[in-house]
Order: C-alpha cells, then sequence, then structure tokens
C-alpha cells in the first residue's frame, strides 16, 4: 500500500525579494513496511522533507499524500489528531519530559486520545516491555542513561500503533555501542511489527541499517536506492 | 477530543513536576483571598457588634428631645428649649395607646463620693418606667417606685462600674453615697448591660428618682423640666403609630397651631440604628473591596508567571504538540493549571483569612464573624481570576509552531 506519497512538494520562504526553495518539486513514494535512511547535507531540505511527512508542516506547492489522504486540506487540529495516530516522532535529543516518570512519558499519547487510565498503563507497559525496558517504567529521565530515554521515546512513538515512526538524527547524542543497540531495534519493530521506518542521518554505518537510502542536495531530491 | 477531567489530570501532572513554582504562583491569591476574608469578617463582625447592641439599648424606642431641627430658620442645640415636663410624659403614658411604657428622663454628670473615694458618672433622674423602656432590670435591691418620684426621695440604683470603682468587694445596698454632696441611700444595683452602640460603658451610671434630680441636683429652668423622654412602643407595628400619637398630644399640650413647628422632636431609635447598622454594611464592603485589589494583583501575578512557564516550557508544548495536543488542549491545559492554582490557593486563603481574623479577634480586640458568604465569594472570585489571569498566557502557548517550539533552547 502507498503510505506515503510526495508529488512536486516545495517549500518556499519569502525573504524580501528573493525566495529561499527550501525543497523544490520533491517526488517519492513509500511503501508500507519500508526501511528508509533519509541523507544530505545541512540545509539540504532533509529536516524539511521529514516535518512535511510527519504533518508537523504543508507544503507550498505540490501534494502530501498520507494513506491517500492529502495533508493540504487538512486543519491544524486534524493534522494534530493525524500526528497523534499514525506518527511516531524519536528525536536525537530524546525529547521526553522531564521530572516524569518513563511510564507517563509513553502514556503521553494516549492522553491526547482519550484512551482509560487502566488501559493506558497496560499499553505503556507493554510498549516498554517490546523496547526492552521493563522494570525502568517508574525511573524520570535523568535516571536513565541516553540509550534507555531514547528506547522511551521510540516506546512513546509506537504506543498508539502508529504506522510510521520518523526518526531525526536518533543515534546523534548515543555511543557506538547504544547506537547500534537502537538501530537493532528499530530493525526489530520493522521486521516484527511491519513499521515503516523513516530515518535522516549522517552517517553512512548508521544508514547501512536501512534497505533505501534517498539523498537530498539543495532542496532536490538526487539520489534514490534501494539495496539488493 | 478535548474533555475536562483528562485536562484536568494533565494540568495537576504538570503543575506538580515544579512543586516551588507552583506554590510561589498561589502566593497572591492567597494573601488575596486572605485579605478579602479577614476584611470581611471585621466588617460583619462590626456589624453583628452594632446588631447586639442595638438588642441591648431596647426595642421598638422612641426618643422625645426639647427643640427642634429648625426654629425660625435658626437651627437650635437640642435640650435649649423650654419645652418637655414630667406632665408630657405622664400624658403620654395615659393617652398614647400605641405606647406601652414612658421614662421621662433629666440627667447631667455629678460626683459621687463614698468614703475617700470619689466617682465622676452620668446621672440620670428617671421613673420606674426605666426599666421597662431600657429592658433594663435591677441586679439586686429594689427598683424606683411611684412613691419614690412623689416624694423626692434620696435614693439611687447604681450601674456595675459605679459599683466597682466604689465600693470594691462590699455590698453597697443601703450604703450611704454622696451625690453633688447630698447624700442618697443606695437601693439597689442594675444588671449588667455592656457598652452603648456609641462606645459608651452603660453601667458607668447612677439612677435617680426624677423628681429628685429636677429639685435637689440638676435644677429647673422652667416648672417640671425634663431633658427628655424614652418612650417605648407596644410592638414594631405600633412604633408608627405610637410616633404620630406622642407628637399630636405634645401639639396639644404644648399649644401649637397647625402653622407651627414642632418644639419637640421623636426619634426613632430603631431607625437611627439601622442607619448606623447601614453605615457598617458600607464599610464592609470598602473594605472588602479594597482587600479585592490585592486578590487582582494575585491574579495579575499568576499571569506572569504562567506567561514566564509557557516561555519556559515551549519545548514541552512542541512535544505535546508533535505528538498530538490539539489547540485546545493546550489552551486548556494552561488554564486549568491556572484554574487549579487560584483554586488551592483559594482553599489556602481561605484558611489563612480565618486564623488572620482570630488573630485580630485577640490582639487588636475587634469582633470578627467569617460568614460562609464571604467563603464561598471569595473563593468563586479567586476561581474567576484563575480563569481571566490563566486565559492570555494559555492562549499564547495554543499559538506556537511546534515545529520552533521543538527546536527551542
Amino acid at each position: 500500500m502507498r503510505l506515503i506519497e510526495a508529488r512536486e512538494i516545495s517549500k518556499i520562504y519569502p525573504l524580501g525579494e528573493i525566495e529561499l526553495k527550501a525543497l523544490d518539486s520533491v517526488s517519492v513514494t513509500i511503501e508500507e513496511g519500508e526501511f528508509l535512511a533519509i541523507m544530505g547535507p545541512s540545509g539540504s531540505g532533509k529536516s524539511t522533507f521529514m516535518n512535511i511527512v510527519g504533518c508537523l508542516d504543508i507544503p507550498t506547492a505540490g501534494q502530501y499524500l498520507l494513506e491517500n489522504v492529502d495533508a493540504g486540506g487538512l486543519s491544524r487540529d486534524e493534522l494534530a489528531h493525524i500526528r497523534n495516530q499514525k506518527i511516531g516522532f524519536v528525536f536525537q535529543g530524546f525529547n521526553l519530559l522531564a521530572r516524569t516518570s518513563a511510564l507517563e512519558n509513553v502514556e503521553l499519547p494516549m492522553l491526547y486520545n482519550g484512551v482509560a487510565a487502566k488501559e493506558r498503563k497496560r499499553k505503556a507497559l507493554a510498549a516498554l516491555k517490546t523496547v526492552g525496558l521493563e522494570g525502568r517504567e517508574n525511573h524520570n529521565p535523568n535516571q536513565l542513561s541516553g540509550g534507555q530515554q531514547q528506547r522511551v521515546a521510540i516506546a512513546r512513538a509506537i504506543v498508539n500503533r502508529a504506522p510510521i515512526i520518523l526518526a531525526d538524527e536518533p543515534t546523534g547524542n548515543l555511543d557506538t555501542h547504544t547506537s547500534g543497540e537502537i538501530m537493532e531495534l528499530f530493525q526489530k519493530l520493522n521486521n516484527d511489527a511491519g513499521i515503516t521506518v523513516l530515518l535522516v542521518t549522517h552517517e553512512s554505518d548508521i544508514a547501512a541499517y536501512s534497505r533505501r537510502v534517498i539523498r537530498f542536495l539543495d532542496g532536490r531530491l538526487v539520489s534514490d536506492e534501494k539495496k539488493q | 477530543m478535548i474533555s475536562i477531567p483528562w485536562t484536568a489530570r494533565i494540568a495537576l501532572r504538570a503543575l506538580k513536576v515544579n512543586k516551588m513554582r507552583s506554590a510561589l504562583t498561589m502566593l497572591g491569591i492567597i494573601i488575596g483571598v486572605g485579605a478579602v476574608i479577614a476584611m470581611l469578617a471585621v466588617g460583619t463582625g462590626a456589624s453583628r457588634r452594632i446588631a447586639e447592641q442595638m438588642a441591648t439599648m431596647g426595642s421598638n424606642l422612641l426618643i422625645i428631645l426639647p427643640g427642634s431641627q429648625t426654629s425660625g430658620g435658626v437651627r437650635m442645640g437640642f435640650g435649649s428649649q423650654t419645652t418637655l415636663t414630667l406632665g408630657d410624659a405622664e400624658a403620654i403614658q395615659r393617652e398614647c395607646r400605641a405606647v406601652q411604657d414612658v421614662a421621662p428622663i433629666h440627667n447631667g454628670t455629678a460626683q459621687i463620693i463614698y468614703g475617700n473615694l470619689n466617682w465622676s458618672t452620668g446621672v440620670l433622674g428617671t421613673t420606674g418606667g426605666m426599666n421597662s423602656v431600657r429592658d433594663w432590670p435591677v441586679g439586686s435591691g429594689r427598683p424606683i417606685t411611684d412613691e419614690d418620684v412623689r416624694s423626692a426621695t434620696k435614693v439611687a440604683l447604681l450601674g456595675q462600674t459605679v459599683v466597682d470603682n466604689l465600693f470594691g468587694g462590699i455590698d453597697p445596698l443601703d450604703q450611704i453615697v454622696r451625690i453633688k454632696k447630698i447624700p442618697f441611700k443606695v437601693i439597689g444595683v442594675m444588671a449588667v448591660k455592656g457598652q452603648s452602640v456609641m462606645g459608651q460603658d452603660q453601667d458607668d451610671t447612677v439612677f435617680v428618682p426624677v423628681t429628685t434630680a429636677q429639685k435637689k441636683l440638676f435644677g429647673t429652668n422652667f416648672p417640671g423640666m425634663i431633658r427628655q423622654i424614652m418612650v417605648k412602643a407596644k410592638s414594631a407595628q405600633d412604633l408608627d403609630p405610637a410616633e404620630k400619637q406622642v407628637a399630636e398630644l405634645l401639639r396639644q399640650r404644648h399649644h401649637l397651631g397647625a402653622k407651627k413647628d414642632d418644639d419637640f422632636s421623636v426619634r426613632n431609635l430603631t431607625q437611627m440604628m439601622q442607619a448606623a447598622e447601614e453605615q457598617t454594611k458600607v464599610m464592609t464592603l470598602l473594605l472588602g473591596a479594597i482587600a479585592s485589589v490585592s486578590l487582582l494583583v494575585g491574579g495579575i501575578g499568576i499571569m506572569n508567571i504562567m506567561l514566564v512557564s509557557v516561555t519556559e516550557r515551549t519545548r514541552e508544548i512542541g512535544i505535546r504538540m508533535a505528538i498530538g495536543a490539539k489547540t485546545w488542549d493546550i489552551r486548556l491545559q494552561f488554564i486549568m493549571e491556572a484554574i487549579i492554582l487560584s483554586l488551592i490557593g483559594g482553599i489556602v486563603g481561605l484558611i489563612v483569612g480565618v486564623t488572620g481574623s482570630q488573630v485580630l479577634s485577640v490582639v487588636a480586640g475587634w469582633p470578627t464573624v467569617v460568614s460562609p458568604f464571604s467563603a464561598v465569594l471569595a473563593f468563586a472570585f479567586s476561581g474567576i481570576v484563575g480563569i481571566f489571569f490563566g486565559f492570555y498566557p494559555a492562549y499564547k502557548a495554543s499559538l506556537l509552531n511546534p515545529i520552533d517550539a521543538l527546536r527551542y533552547e
């Protein structure tokens, strides 16, 4: 199924007399179950692309379809709902709520979806177990290592059974060994649960975990390679 | 879909994360509510006290004074016209049907001496009618009788304060005191009355027969002169008729034609007291309004802290939005945080206000009464303050762009 479809997407910022084209006519299709790495230098447009895919932003021109629904016509709140149900974000800086337990962090998406307390807890604990953090649900972020915090973030991303994970340099703040563990977790989620993973990275060894690599340069998609 | 209980839960969790900041934010509300409650308590206490003192004055009272408001266009002081007589008082008692009892009064100040102690006090010449008109019985001994009045006997009834100052622990009954150097026999002690509405000690008085006061103590400018008449109507409904009957009778007795003004004035004591009570109510409202200013300041404090809080939590708001929080999810969260802060602040302020009132009672001696109405009012007001002052920060928070918010340091 065509999960994500970008049709000639452009993102243009007017700066006085000049226009800044962050994205220039980008077209790409992503199927369910893919594991995709997005690469390119700073300012190449990969973050802008991710924001549009994640429904945090809308294109200035072109169409973005998520599960065949055009995101361009949706309101701010409708986009929020889609993010809640369809997208799991994983950030370089983890972005967990401070002084809040791992369990409560993972429960957060469900709070905005009206899930009852018992079910919230059950699902959150299950998600934590999936990422290998059973027993640490009551720890606050400052009591967890970098790798553990990222696992909590990943648990949060999958707790609402979102079909897509968007990870922006998820291993950027982690050492080599932990980075490998996290990438293996992504692979496990992709293989076992069929979650589509889109990963932004600078590093080729991280991109090596994926099965398809797309590269951006100056706002354009310049290459699209599938692994054999 | 937003819902109040969910959002309240989110808000409460967020507040718990930074307890210190929450506590400091509440401080303004706590002080504001506490001040409002304490001020209202002072005012209500004063009102109650006046009502109580009104009750000790006796009820359904008219007071008749010689002289009128204006006499030929010139304001005369009361007591300067020579009009009221003992005969007037007796006539009122006899002929006015709405009147229950009459007490003529001829009074002044005098020094009263017992042994080698002296005490300056008010001496009231009156009749036995005084006991019923003022609802003021004799504590021990006997009251002034008609015989005392007829014979102008030299007997005196002492108020408790006079007794305390002249006799110490000795029983004053049947003792001889000198009033203006004239010996009087003490026939009794009045029951304790307490303070009057005007703040005077009512027990600092001596009663003697009106005729004795006229002949031996204060003299008369014309025969039968007395300084005032107190009249008690039979009931609250009889008060107005009594006032009319007394006025009519006195005009007749004083031979006042239709065109002439009254040469006396009849004052409805109850009305006067009610006016005093109204004044205290106004004072209460004023105090409450002033204290409300501090509540307002507390609300501004909440708004300021919340604005700072929104800025500090920009990243957090970005995360919440990325994860699926809608515009009103964010707005409602911050509004609820403000409401929870004000309501908790309101409760603590209530406790502080009640405690403060008690402290004022003990330390300053002011009567204070915390009415449930004022508590509910202050509490509701604090909730409204929370909603009102929480709205702007909440609105600002909800307008953040999630992409920028997530990048905020």
